[in-house]
């Protein structure tokens, strides 16, 4: 079916079939390799997309549930690379394998977006269904504080606040 | 343009000189590949090199080892840079193909790759650095003895001159490299590379979605494809309506893979090959198959488990080693015990399933692109399987998402191979979750039948194990063997390991810190039993142990290194003075736990707190982790890292990581029934590091297999309930 929404802010147009997930589509059609492909069935987390600013499993998402939808992945979370999640996960080096971290960084910026300054409590709720093979959640949560320190230090600095996340 | 050393020793050095003006150093290891290489077409080499090195400045060195997350393509050129003298933001790192002609030991594996490199990496550095004095002493007619260099630049301080490693390149070029055996290599309190904290040199790639991985290659034209092979561990395809999978959209190919009888190279399936994966995966499920599924169907957990009992209780089959007379020591202790050990197999789940791409071209050459530990055993297994020459096999090495030892193995490289031969365009082969969890080579399963004694003063006379593994005749499983010189062994007078095995259609293989993830958990746990029996201490019970060697010191585990007990002391004792070991009395129901392990070169004794509520809920509060790995920690960054993913990881084994067998198939399929460790378990990991005057070790193993019996440990200081099988989850840990 022919689907016709919105990746990190260009208009795409796809011609796919319409039980296609979202996942395929990114990594597949448009040749966006950074959503992951974990599980498939919702259990990881490695295919974390922002769906209209929520996190959203890319892989259980069928294309046809996409029509005008405004999705922003991990290629399209900043311009350059510079989103304070980012930031704060190559300060800490949180990556070992590094393959679940576009899951983690996205939905830690969906977190960020709604709680500016989350508990270990908030951090464990929101990120348990991202799964870490190398269990990296001790690096993982003390960037997401760290990401929280680096966004308010921009607002205080009179920078625009970038909460959302997307395209900065 | 060239220079070439004829050294015949087993490392030497290729210079070459770049066009511009650069210099290539690449060490080599067969003197005879030098000839064939010959002089010139340096650019055509570069990739096959360690060091380019450009008049801008920037030192370009290529990562021979597979990145799977240990950090080796960080760790590695770190070496170089450092004799080198050069600063580590010049340095750009690229991941080199299989070139098993000019590189060795391109494996992630065995915690190998810091004792095989540390000298050899350094040196290849030092030459090079060498070099570049060598040349500035030259140009500017000093004795080399008066010029210094410090991150890239090499001063001649009494003329106040100074080069820069770029400027001379072409120079350095020229001159005749150093013999790489007798290389002054730096003071290690010089380092300014080594030791330091330094990023992974993909992290950037990394957080911003950069296609790194086997799963991100595309190729021009590519098809993808799914595999699928019978449940039944070495079934093979009866029929399939092939005919009808083939008039489903999307679907180009459709075809039978006769396959071979290697558990672990290409098995039978069927393959489905479709413009899109998820046309091939959305195929897949109305592929109808009838399976031969063969003898394996008889198999199952269950069954192992009643063998096993009834293997222990006859005389094993094999003696592995016999020290004293355990038998007349057993009799004559002052108290004696015995427990029967279990632990499960268990799978890798590394996140990125596995995958390979192939092209199988028409003039015959294969290239591939996969994400392996271990790329030379794949391109062996190939070549054995399907009938081609090596040399018409390119291999690319892709960062892997996760190893744990599952991509040491390298069926899913034959089956993209075999499928693309078939197909003879690009080819991505991906497996589904549920393809990975129930067709990996598991970490065998083990049951230890153990007895013990002490002596009237609380002293270890006696210890007996019967392991009961699984093997063909003599031969174990692969990973599923037990070293003869396995702990206590060595500090025990009277001493027996025996084994019996079992027959075994699964396929097994290596899990991080093989052997040792389950060995570790029976005898540190049974330790622990002992030094409850003798009403010690459970950690000055380990040290009294350990402070008396009996024996000659055998080699240990895989790299046969002997055992040092004045290491494993010094782990014990500092984790138990960081963990605060004995110092705070705790209410019942929480406790500590220690256990200590030697594996893959390297020492770690780790402490386990945690509290069980009376109706049984379990809550690791935290870990102390002390290791030994050497003189060096290489990237402190990193290691604190590794050290702390071992932690979790050996707790997600223990806490409820079981893959059982049915009817010769696997019962668990996905994360849901295969646990891994979620965000709100992780606990708070403290690591410390003791050093000792021997080279540095591998760090990507040895800290995981304490982990399960101190968490066991604690359990039973808490409860005092003694926890013999794992995992966890199938025990009632409530108490009154």
């Amino acid at each position: 079916m022919k689907v016709t929404f919105k990746v990190n802010g260009q208009p795409r147009r796809v011609d796919v079939p319409g039980d296609m997930p979202l996942l395929w589509t990114l990594r597949d059609t448009l040749e966006l390799k950074g959503t992951k492909f974990g599980c498939g069935l919702s259990q990881c987390g490695a295919c974390t997309v922002h769906i209209s600013g929520a996190a959203t499993r890319s892989c259980v998402t069928p294309i046809s549930a996409c029509q005008g939808a405004d999705i922003t992945t991990i290629e399209g979370l900043s311009k350059d690379g510079t989103h304070a999640l980012q930031r704060a996960w190559e300060e800490l080096d949180v990556p070992q394998c590094g393959y679940c971290q576009a899951g983690q960084i996205m939905a830690a910026a969906a977190l960020l977006a709604k709680k500016p300054h989350p508990s270990d409590a908030e951090i464990d709720d929101a990120m348990q269904g991202n799964l870490c093979r190398c269990a990296t959640y001790l690096r993982i949560r003390q960037a997401i504080h760290r990401a929280a320190d680096l966004q308010s230090q921009a607002v205080q600095a009179g920078e625009p606040k970038r909460l959302r996340g997307s395209k900065s | 343009m060239s220079a070439t050393t004829p050294v015949t020793r087993r490392d030497f050095l290729r210079v070459s000189a770049i066009a511009g003006g650069g210099i290539l150093l690449a060490s080599y290891i067969d003197p005879l590949s030098a000839s064939e290489v010959g002089s010139g077409a340096a650019a055509d080499a570069a990739l096959n090199a360690y060091i380019r090195l450009t008049p801008d400045g920037i030192v370009t060195i290529i990562a021979k080892n597979p990145e799977v997350g240990q950090g080796v393509k960080t760790m590695l050129p770190m070496l170089i840079a450092e004799e080198l003298d050069v600063a580590w933001k010049n340095v750009r790192i690229q991941q080199g193909d299989l070139d098993t002609k000019n590189f060795q030991g391109q494996v992630a594996g065995g915690s190998t790759a810091t004792p095989n490199n540390w000298l050899p990496m350094r040196r290849v550095g030092a030459a090079g650095r060498a070099m570049l004095v060598a040349a500035a002493a030259q140009t500017w007619n000093v004795p080399v003895a008066e010029c210094e260099t410090e991150r890239g630049v090499v001063y001649h301080r009494a003329s106040k001159r100074s080069a820069t490693y770029g400027g001379l390149a072409s120079t350095a070029a020229t001159i005749a490299p150093p013999d790489l055996a007798t290389v002054m290599l730096k003071d290690p309190k010089a380092f300014r590379i080594i030791g330091q904290p330094m990023r992974g040199v993909d992290t950037h790639r990394i957080v911003t979605g950069v296609p790194l991985y086997g799963i991100d290659v595309a190729v021009p034209g590519m098809l993808y494809a799914t595999f699928v092979k019978c449940p039944v561990f070495g079934g093979k395809v009866a029929r399939a309506n092939l005919d009808a999978i083939k008039a489903l959209p999307g679907v180009r190919h459709a075809f039978v893979v006769d396959g071979t009888a290697n558990l672990t190279g290409l098995m039978p399936g069927v393959a489905i090959v479709a413009d899109s994966w998820w046309q091939a995966r959305t195929a897949r499920t109305r592929l109808d198959v009838t399976w031969n599924e063969g003898p394996t169907a008889q198999q199952g957990s269950a069954s192992f488990a009643a063998q096993a009992a009834t293997l222990a209780k006859g005389p094993a089959q094999r003696s592995l080693r016999k020290d004293g007379d355990v038998d007349a020591a057993l009799a004559s202790a002052s108290k004696k015990i015995s427990g029967e050990y279990f632990y499960p197999f268990i799978a890798h789940a590394s996140l990125e399933p596995q995958n390979c791409t192939a092209h199988w071209k028409p003039d015959g050459q294969l290239e591939i692109w996969a994400p392996s530990q271990n790329p030379a055993a794949g391109r062996g297994l190939i070549v054995q399987t399907l009938g081609i020459k090596d040399t018409d096999i390119t291999i690319h090495i892709t960062r892997s998402g996760g190893g744990f030892g599952r991509r040491l193995g390298n069926d899913y490289m034959v089956e993209a191979a075999a499928i693309a031969k078939v197909v003879g365009v690009p080819v991505k082969l991906l497996w589904t979750r549920e393809d990975d969890i129930q067709h990996d080579f598991y970490r065998p399963a083990g049951f230890h039948y153990l007895s013990g004694g002490v002596d009237a003063s609380g002293k270890v006379v006696a210890w007996r194990n019967h392991f009961v593994s699984f093997g063909d005749g003599q031969n174990f499983a692969a990973g599923a063997n037990i070293g003869a010189t396995e702990f206590p062994q060595h500090f025990v007078p009277n001493f027996t390991l025996e084994a019996s095995l079992m027959p075994l259609g699964v396929p097994t293989g290596y899990l991080r810190a093989p052997g040792s993830n389950g060995i570790a958990f029976a005898t540190q746990s049974f330790i622990d039993e002992l030094a409850h029996v003798a009403g010690k201490d459970p950690l000055q019970f380990r040290l009294d142990l350990l402070a008396q060697p009996i024996t000659e010191a055998g080699g240990v585990g895989p790299q046969a290194a002997p055992y040092d007990a004045a290491r494993a002391r010094g782990v014990l004792e500092r984790v138990r003075e960081v963990s605060g070991w004995g110092t705070t009395a705790l209410p019942r129901g929480t406790g500590m736990g220690v256990a200590f392990h030697f594996s893959h070169r390297g020492y770690f004794a780790e402490v386990v707190k945690a509290s069980v509520s009376r109706d049984g809920t379990l809550k690791v509060e935290k870990v102390w982790a002390a290791g030994d790995i050497g003189s060096e920690i290489i990237n402190p960054l990193n290691a604190e890292n590794q050290v702390q993913g071992s932690v979790q990881d050996g707790l997600a084994q223990a806490l409820g990581q079981e893959i059982t067998i049915d009817k010769g198939r696997t019962v668990q399929s996905s994360f849901a029934d295969f646990p891994l460790i979620r965000f709100a378990q992780a606990v708070p990991v403290e690591v410390h590091f003791v050093k000792s005057a021997v080279a540095p070790t591998g760090l990507g193993e040895p800290a995981l297999p304490p982990v399960p019996p101190a968490l066991c440990n604690a359990i039973f200081a808490a409860t005092g309930k003694r926890v013999r099988s794992l995992p966890l989850s199938n025990h009632d840990l409530s108490w009154s």
